[in-house]
């Protein structure tokens, strides 16, 4: 019994037909807003490139703009088959064709699902590659004056305007490390010389941040230096100051930035991948009812058209059994006496009467 | 005539089926000038609170104007065209036809206007810009006093969006006090001596806001004590040049606005060119259709021409033809003297 079995008239067929090689067109330009789609993210993420350690998050945009260009091929050359299906005469050019095409094109139809599965999985790379990028540049932010560094200083003060945040995990981050370069340090004096003396490291600490961090939506003039000190600054409460600097660490926001760009694009390719099965179904049953048609024998004649021939369990099993016996054409079939010079038991209905009867004495002998 | 030109049925068609195109081809210049207006319009509206006056918004609200009176000036053009081939329904525009040549002619001549005020109201602009932003900076402490409260952040973004600090250049947040007395600690000698050391008891310093700071410089941003070269290590004032920004806001949102209205300029040149040209086809298929129609047989040849006399004869014509409207409601003293003279002739033989 056949899976989903629908009949066709002529003109069903016909109709068929022509919807398909329209939706097949369309399944071409969402195949070109996939892969736009992917080059779109590869664009965003090569932006902040100076952010990000070296992490392998580029196959998700790869992955991407390939599927979207093999997408665009791949129903180019169904709109063709279509076209041409209305066509009794022109059908027979693909009716070889068309079930490799059909099968081809399920199991492209998984790859776009993994990569609209791919798109939600990138999350926890990124994350780690943005935490990892972030913490060198802040390292970094002082050495103006060595080739390769010398703009991070200024790609990450905009990012920290852009972006309204501070630091890695919060503004705290800035306290750790050095981010003054020592070009500017006086070493004359005591109090840098303390500073110095005071880690292992000898770097210049404070508990200062970068103008970059300021919030402009604070009502105070920005306080950027001595933030723990309570007393260095009049009516000023560290603990409960929210508006002074910007609380969001920027590996969040960058995070949040993406994952609204990721999430997105997921979104586009899953609606896309339903769209491509449901072309691909139309094909198949546009195929079934071909092929039914030209058994028949009668051009106008109502066909068949289903998904399986058999149910699924017996169209698995035939498909198992012909892999199995793919690789099998010159192997010597041992296991049923393939030789046929050894006897094998007659399992004819002809009686020829008992066996071991010894052989006849001739009247000759007597 | 003027610059008169024969024309055949099958010019006169070609002519009408051309002016169809031309006049859809007017009407999307019209709906471009229309939204060029109003994108004008709203980029002035974005920084309205750093401009005194409003007489720059001049140029976008003629813009949206003409736009709209374009494009339904347009749309009759080509309904026009439609019916010029048709001898009955080509009549009723006759008198239409003045009213909208005068329309027309009136849309260019605002084109024109509107690209010659951009250049002109550059002055006005600068100096609505230098009051807003004097203001601006003179208000930037009063965060807590309602109406000014946003003062603050809309400086500080202007000032990180365009790159820009102060009014002329950074110099003029030394003679404001755009620290607010909230945070001022009255206890401290350094505040007390700092406000006694002007007229106005203003805290005044040599410091900018975080705004100002360039973030291309290659050292941590320089805010307070800028002029004092001993207060930093390794700092020399007057040389000093990446530490802040050195262009002035005014300098900045005047270049901004300026260069916003030349890149229109060429855009709004050929609307106008467009534009004359549909009149001026539309002046020859008039004529043309009209001289056909006059015909005994309307498939003849016809001439159609701009002006039916030269230019000066026109002119006169046009002059009196005003002046005889104006005259319309006045009394003729001739005539009326002569009537009383008349009934008393006449009727004096009867006495």
């Amino acid at each position: 019994m056949a899976v989903l079995r629908v009949t066709f008239t002529k003109t069903k067929r016909d109709k068929l037909a022509q919807v398909l090689w329209i939706l097949n067109w369309i399944s071409v330009v969402t195949g070109a807003i996939l892969f736009s789609l992917g080059l779109f993210l590869k664009v965003e993420i090569n932006k902040r490139r100076e952010l990000m350690a070296d992490r392998d998050i580029q196959y998700v945009p790869n992955m991407l703009i390939s599927v979207g260009l093999i997408a665009c091929a791949i129903n180019f050359l169904g709109g063709k088959i279509c076209y041409d299906c209305a066509d009794n005469t022109k059908f027979l050019r693909w009716k070889l064709i068309m079930l490799p095409y059909i099968i081809f094109t399920f199991f492209f139809t998984f790859c776009v699902l993994v990569g609209a599965l791919l798109c939600y999985t990138m999350h926890g790379e990124l994350e780690e590659s943005l935490d990892q990028g972030l913490t060198e540049a802040l390292k970094f932010y002082k050495d103006t004056d060595t080739p390769g560094r010398c703009f991070l200083k200024r790609t990450v003060d905009m990012l920290q305007i852009e972006f309204r945040c501070c630091g890695n995990n919060g503004y705290r981050d800035w306290f750790q490390i050095q981010w003054i370069s020592n070009r500017y340090l006086d070493m004359s004096q005591r109090e840098v010389v303390n500073r110095l003396r005071s880690n292992v490291e000898g770097r210049y600490l404070l508990d200062g941040v970068p103008f970059s961090c300021c919030n402009i939506n604070s009502p105070r003039p920005c306080i950027q230096q001595q933030i723990t000190n309570n007393s260095a600054h009049f009516n000023y409460e560290h603990q409960t100051e929210q508006l002074n600097l910007w609380m969001k660490g920027c590996r969040q926001a960058l995070l949040e930035h993406y994952s609204y760009i990721i999430q997105s694009i997921g979104l586009a390719v899953f609606i896309s991948w339903l769209f491509e099965l449901s072309v691909l179904t139309g094909v198949r049953y546009l195929q079934t009812s071909l092929e039914n048609m030209l058994r028949h024998g009668d051009p106008n004649s109502d066909s068949d058209g289903w998904l399986l021939e058999n149910g699924l369990m017996e169209t698995a099993r035939i498909n198992l059994n012909i892999i199995k016996n793919l690789g099998k054409n010159n192997q010597i079939d041992t296991a049923n006496n393939g030789d046929p010079n050894i006897n094998v038991p007659s399992t004819s209905t002809a009686h020829y009467g008992p066996d071991n009867v010894p052989p006849k004495q001739t009247s000759e002998a007597t | 005539m003027l610059l008169k030109m024969k024309f055949n049925q099958q010019r006169r068609l070609r002519l009408a089926q051309g002016l169809w195109l031309l006049s859809w081809l007017a009407l999307t210049c019209g709906a471009f000038i229309f939204c060029l207006g109003v994108y004008l319009k709203m980029e002035l509206l974005r920084r309205s609170e750093v401009m005194d006056n409003t007489e720059i918004h001049v140029v976008p609200n003629i813009l949206m104007m003409v736009g709209l009176v374009s494009i339904g000036t347009n749309w009759v053009a080509g309904r026009v065209c439609l019916d010029s081939l048709d001898p009955t329904r080509f009549p009723r525009w006759k008198i239409f036809l003045l009213v909208w040549f005068a329309v027309a002619a009136v849309i260019c001549c605002l084109l024109i206007a509107v690209v010659v005020l951009a250049y002109a109201l550059q002055g006005r602009l600068e100096e609505s810009l230098k009051i807003g932003l004097r203001n601006g900076i003179r208000f930037y402490k009063d965060t807590d006093v309602p109406g000014r409260c946003f003062q603050k952040e809309t400086i500080d973004r202007l000032q990180m969006q365009f790159r820009c600090c102060g009014n002329n250049n950074f110099k003029d947040w030394f003679e404001v006090q755009w620290v607010s007395n909230r945070y001022l600690d009255f206890t401290s000698k350094e505040v007390k001596d700092r406000i006694r050391s002007n007229v106005d008891g203003r805290y005044l310093m040599d410091g900018v806001p975080f705004s100002c700071c360039n973030p291309t410089s290659p050292r941590p941003c320089l805010q307070y004590h800028l002029t004092d070269n001993t207060a930093h290590y390794n700092y020399d004032y007057q040389t000093e040049e990446l530490n802040l920004y050195t262009q002035g806001c005014r300098q900045a949102l005047t270049d901004y606005y300026m260069g916003l209205m030349n890149s229109t300029g060429p855009g709004v040149l050929s609307v106008i060119i467009i534009q004359v040209s549909v009149i001026l086809s539309l002046r020859y298929l008039q004529t043309a259709v009209e001289g056909a129609m006059a015909l005994e047989n309307p498939e003849d040849d016809s001439e159609g021409y701009i002006l039916q006399k030269g230019v000066k004869e026109t002119f006169e014509d046009v002059k009196t033809s005003v002046l005889d409207m104006l005259k319309f409601s006045q009394v003729d003293p001739t005539t009326s003297k002569g009537s009383p003279e008349a009934e008393d002739a006449s009727s004096t033989p009867a006495n």
